[in-house]
């Protein structure tokens, strides 16, 4: 950076930072207008807090439920839940792609019926799995694993088989087999992709944990929800869908971060 | 001389659902120990593919190739490929990926690391062990890339259109660099192109290769008055217009 700058380009500069600067401040006019007109349209009658809610209500609740150790307990199981089910998809998703990649004939044979069992629904499964596995966490990590890790294996295999075939020739002139091919070259190069489909997936293994929570489960936020709208608690109802706002937000900051140490 | 490489009938063909190509046939030469070959031929004529047999990458339908008078297995892996591009991996450092040859084949002792370090120091890269492939130059890319190759120290080098990527200017330069260590390590080097001129320039014999399927057209010895001239110094001697008229017309009998 030099300190001096002519006239034009400091006044590029400025250009650019208030811009930035607008574009912040009108980020939370947004913000503080959305949930200002919601706590004014409560209170005026505008809209019935008993069926909206509002901001209000919802901090009191979020106060009196963190108080009983409530809320926290709903909000652990729910990341504790989202946590397995995304490790279990990276891993399942990477060891697929992987055995798919090294053994092709059989992953041909198998095709359709991958294809088949994607594009399904997956919601579908899940009350076959609360009759096979029972009302219980198992249910809701299968359901979860199940919406996720169709797309994990297809992006991620979808990344080793794109590995430029002229760097695989320069790997076999170096002497290397299918392994060195693997760790070496694929799995390296490929990590951009994969570290995207742990930003996809995460994401999505909240929905599936959510989608699980809703059908079997005692605890979590998604029990929380469908118990909140069955007995008209409708605060408790927005006070967990907004900690899954903040709760997604966090998780996907993490993995931007994870992403900015692995692109060097 | 005894001869590095020996080529006896080799021919191949691909094979598609849409039929058989041959992409060579019946090509038998004889390298002898540090020269430098040229093979030059229109495109698709089989060049990369006959360095792929040599390489032995892929295995030739018939023929046999003997790597110092013994079987390429019995002689044991001692050819380097130099490919068009660099291929250098963004994921690892300038010294990481001259090492790469060495953990594949697990030599990365100290020796092997020794030797990468020396080769890198030796030819001016040694401030850019640390350096990521995107900082450096095109030229200074395909130099890492010959070191990589040089760390496993190969006996035979094929170089498979190793400037076609560079812009002109730098496939001159870059052309005398590799060169210039290819003689300095004592290698046989075999370089494939369809640039006649870069044939001449570094070639002691200029085979010519004709279209699909490839077979030997002729081969052309090329004497100039120094040995020890570089490239760019045979580009300007008064010989290289006539070897260039003489293989313009090999290459125009062919069509």
């Amino acid at each position: 950076m030099t300190e001096i700058c002519s006239a034009g380009q400091l006044k590029y500069i400025n250009r650019i930072k208030r811009n930035k600067r607008i574009v912040f401040i009108a980020r939370i006019m947004v913000f503080v207008l959305l949930i200002g007109s919601w706590e004014l349209g409560a209170q005026l009658g505008f809209l019935n807090s008993f069926i909206f809610s509002s901001p209000s209500r919802i901090v009191r609740c979020f106060i009196d439920m963190s108080k009983s150790g409530l809320i926290w307990r709903h909000m652990w199981v729910t990341i504790y839940e989202t946590l397995i089910c995304f490790a279990i998809v990276i891993c399942a998703g990477m060891l697929f792609a992987v055995l798919r990649w090294r053994f092709r004939m059989v992953f041909r044979i198998a095709e359709p019926y991958i294809v088949l069992l994607n594009s399904l629904p997956k919601s579908a499964l899940a009350p076959v799995l609360i009759v096979w596995l029972g009302n219980n966490i198992k249910s809701i990590i299968v359901a979860a694993v199940s919406v996720a890790v169709f797309g994990a294996i297809l992006s991620i295999y979808t990344a080793f088989i794109e590995t430029d075939p002229e760097k695989i020739k320069l790997i076999r002139t170096l002497g290397g087999d299918r392994r060195h091919v693997l760790f070496k070259l694929v799995i390296p190069s490929s990590i951009p992709t994969i570290v995207n489909t742990m930003k996809v997936n995460l994401g999505l293994s909240l929905v599936g944990v959510i989608i699980g929570e809703f059908l079997a489960a005692k605890e979590g936020l998604g029990y929380l929800i469908i118990y909140g709208s069955q007995v008209f608690k409708m605060d408790w109802v927005l006070l967990s869908i907004v900690i899954l706002c903040i709760l997604s937000a966090v998780l996907y900051k993490l993995i931007n971060i994870l992403e900015k140490k692995v692109g060097r | 001389m005894s001869d590095a490489l020996t080529l006896k009938n080799v021919s191949y063909s691909y094979h598609t659902m849409q039929g058989e190509t041959y992409a060579l046939y019946d090509i038998s030469l004889n390298v002898p120990k540090g020269s430098f070959i040229s093979i030059v031929g229109p495109s698709g004529c089989g060049k990369s593919t006959l360095l792929s047999i040599i390489a032995g990458i892929i295995s030739p339908d018939t023929g046999s190739i003997l790597i110092n008078g013994k079987s390429v297995k019995e002689s044991g892996s001692s050819i380097g490929y130099m490919l068009q591009h660099d291929h250098l991996f963004e994921w690892r450092s300038i010294y990481g990926n001259v090492l790469l040859g060495l953990e594949i084949q697990r030599k990365k002792d100290e020796n092997g690391k020794q030797r990468a370090e020396k080769l890198l120091d030796q030819y001016g890269l040694g401030d850019f062990k640390a350096s990521k492939p995107s900082q450096l130059s095109g030229g200074m890319r395909q130099r890492a890339a010959l070191i990589r190759t040089l760390a496993l120290d190969p006996e035979i080098l094929l170089l498979d259109e190793p400037f076609s990527a560079l812009d002109y200017q730098t496939r001159l330069t870059v052309c005398d660099d590799i060169f210039s260590i290819i003689k300095k390590e004592h290698k046989t080097a075999i370089l494939v192109t369809h640039d006649l001129s870069e044939a001449i320039s570094v070639g002691d014999t200029v085979y010519v290769l004709t279209k699909r399927p490839g077979k030997i057209a002729a081969s052309i010895p090329v004497e100039f008055p120094d040995k020890n001239m570089t490239p760019l110094m045979r580009r300007n001697s008064p010989q290289f217009k006539d070897y260039f008229n003489i293989l313009w017309k090999e290459l125009n009998k062919n069509d």
